[in-house]
C-alpha cells in the first residue's frame, strides 16, 4: 500500500514536472491560438465557404485560450523565465501592468467576437480584423527575435 | 634626423588632413540630377511614403492611425555608435521641412545632405534611398506637403567620439553611398523582380535591418538581407534570403500576404519593429507586395548573417 502510494506520489511528481516549464505551456498556448487564427483566416480570405456554426466554434477556442492565457499568467510568464529558449522580450517582466492591459484586451476583443456571432463573412472579417490587430501589438513590444 | 622625421611625419599629417578634408567634403546632386525631379504628384508620392516606411521613424513612437502622420521625430534609435534621434519632418517651418524646396529633400535622400551643406548620419537611411529615381522624390515631395505641421524639435543625437564628428561621414560616404543596384539580374529577368528590387533596396530600405554590418556601419553586400544582429534594440532580425535559416519554405504568396496582414505561414505573427513596417507594406498595392516578393525569392541565398544562439542553461 504504502509503495502504491510512493509510486501514485512520483507520477504526479513527474507528470507535473513536465508540465512545469512555463516558456514550453506558454508556447503551446500561442500555437493553438496561431492554428485557430490561420483557420479563420481562411473564411476571411474566401479560400473556405463561411459557415456560422464552426466560425463561432473556432471564435469561442479563441475566447477559451485567450481565458487560460488570462488566468495564468502569472504561471506562464514567472519572473526568470526571460532567460532559455524563449522569444519573450525583458519587457514583459519590465512593464507587467502593461503586458495584462494588452493581453486582457485581446481578450475583450475575443469575446465581443463570440458575443456578437458573425452571421456572415463581412462581419467575421471586421472582427476578424479587430482580434487580429492585437497579435502584431503585443509581438511589437513583448516579443523579440533571438538567433 | 629625429627632427626631420618629425617634421616629415607633421608634413605627411598635414597632407592627410588636408586630403581627409576634401575627400569628406559634401557633395550635393548636379544639375543634370536636378533636372529629372519634374512637377511632382502627391497621390504617386503617397506609395512612396509608405514604401520608405517614414513615419516609423519620425512619428512620436507608439502612434496609431492618424497620428503616424505627424512627423515630430523624437524616437530613440540605441546603436553602438550612440543614440539616434530622427528629427521633426513635418511641414513646421521652422522645427520640420516646411521651408525646404524639393531639391533640399533631393540632396538629403539621395547624397545625405542638409540644406545647410552638413552630413546626414546614415541612421537616416540614405544610402538605400540614394538608388531611388529623382521623380520620385519629387512625388514624395508632393505628398509629404500635404501632411501637417506640428512645431517642437527633436532632442539632439548623443554619439560618442569620434561618431560625433559630422565631417568624418564623407569618407564614410565614399565607401558606402552609391546609385547601384545591390543585386545585379540578368538581361529578361521578369519585370517584377525588378520593380521589387526597386522597392526593396531604394525607398524600403530592407537591407539596412536585414542585412549584417561590418565595423565601419556599412551593410555587407556579401550577406545582402542574411538577416542580423539588430542594429537597434535588442534580439535579431531575421534572414530574408532562401538559404539555410530564411524564408525558403515560404512560398510569394506567402511572403505577400505576410507583408498584408502580418501572419506567417504558419499563423505565427510579425513582430517587433517590423510590426510599423508591415502596417506600412499593408498600404502598397496587391502589384508592389507581389514584387517585393518576386525579389525575395530571387536575391542570392545566405545561411544566416548573425551567430546561433547559444544553448540555454
Amino acid at each position: 500500500m504504502r509503495k502504491l502510494v510512493i509510486a501514485i506520489s512520483m507520477l504526479a511528481f513527474a507528470g507535473s514536472a513536465a508540465f512545469a516549464d512555463p516558456i514550453l505551456d506558454r508556447q503551446a498556448l500561442m500555437k493553438d491560438r496561431g492554428k485557430i487564427v490561420g483557420g479563420l483566416s481562411k473564411v476571411v480570405k474566401g479560400e473556405e465557404p463561411f459557415d456560422a456554426a464552426a466560425v463561432l466554434t473556432q471564435l469561442q477556442a479563441l475566447q477559451a485560450n485567450a481565458e487560460k492565457f488570462d488566468t495564468d499568467v502569472e504561471t506562464l510568464f514567472p519572473a526568470g523565465s526571460d532567460t532559455g529558449d524563449t522569444t519573450a522580450s525583458p519587457k514583459i517582466w519590465e512593464d507587467m501592468a502593461g503586458f495584462k492591459t494588452a493581453e486582457q484586451k485581446y481578450l475583450a476583443d475575443t469575446k465581443a467576437a463570440v458575443a456578437a456571432a458573425p452571421a456572415d463573412v463581412d462581419s467575421l472579417k471586421a472582427q476578424f480584423g479587430t482580434i487580429a490587430s492585437n497579435c502584431g501589438t503585443c509581438h511589437q513590444s513583448y516579443r523579440i527575435k533571438k538567433g | 634626423m629625429l627632427k626631420k622625421l618629425a617634421g616629415a611625419a607633421l608634413v605627411l599629417g598635414g597632407v592627410g588632413a588636408v586630403a581627409g578634408w576634401f575627400l569628406s567634403a559634401p557633395v550635393r546632386l548636379d544639375a543634370e540630377t536636378l533636372a529629372q525631379l519634374g512637377p511632382g504628384d502627391a497621390a504617386r508620392g503617397k506609395r512612396l511614403f509608405y514604401a520608405g516606411g517614414c513615419t516609423s521613424c519620425h512619428s512620436k513612437p507608439g502612434s496609431q492611425g492618424d497620428a503616424r502622420l505627424q512627423l515630430v521625430g523624437g524616437l530613440e534609435l540605441k546603436t553602438p555608435f550612440g543614440i539616434f534621434v530622427p528629427p521633426n519632418i513635418s511641414q513646421d517651418a521652422k522645427d520640420g521641412i516646411g521651408a525646404w524646396s524639393v531639391e533640399d529633400l533631393a540632396n538629403a535622400m539621395l547624397k545625405g545632405v542638409s540644406p545647410s551643406g552638413e552630413h546626414f548620419y546614415p541612421a537616416f537611411p540614405y544610402a538605400s534611398y540614394a538608388r531611388m529615381k529623382p521623380a520620385d522624390i519629387a512625388d514624395l515631395y508632393a505628398f509629404l506637403k500635404t501632411l501637417p505641421a506640428v512645431a517642437g524639435k527633436a532632442p539632439a543625437n548623443s554619439l560618442g567620439f569620434p561618431f560625433n564628428i559630422r565631417r568624418g561621414i564623407g569618407l564614410w560616404k565614399r565607401l558606402y553611398l552609391n546609385d547601384q543596384p545591390v543585386i545585379a539580374f540578368a538581361d529578361g529577368t521578369p519585370e517584377p523582380v525588378l520593380a521589387g528590387r526597386y522597392l526593396v533596396e531604394g525607398p524600403g530600405h530592407c537591407g539596412e535591418c536585414h542585412t549584417p554590418r561590418d565595423f565601419t556601419g556599412g551593410t555587407t553586400k556579401s550577406e545582402w538581407l542574411a538577416g542580423a544582429t539588430a542594429a537597434e534594440g535588442k534580439g535579431i532580425v531575421p534572414n530574408i534570403t532562401s538559404g539555410e535559416g530564411g524564408i525558403g519554405e515560404w512560398s510569394q504568396a506567402d511572403i505577400a500576404n505576410y507583408l498584408e496582414t502580418g501572419f506567417t505561414p504558419d499563423f505565427d505573427s510579425v513582430g517587433g519593429a517590423m510590426v510599423d513596417v508591415q502596417r506600412n507594406m499593408a498600404e502598397l498595392t496587391p502589384d508592389d507586395r507581389a514584387a517585393i516578393a518576386a525579389y525575395l525569392k530571387a536575391v542570392p541565398p545566405h545561411p544566416n548573417g548573425y551567430p546561433a544562439r547559444k544553448p540555454a542553461n
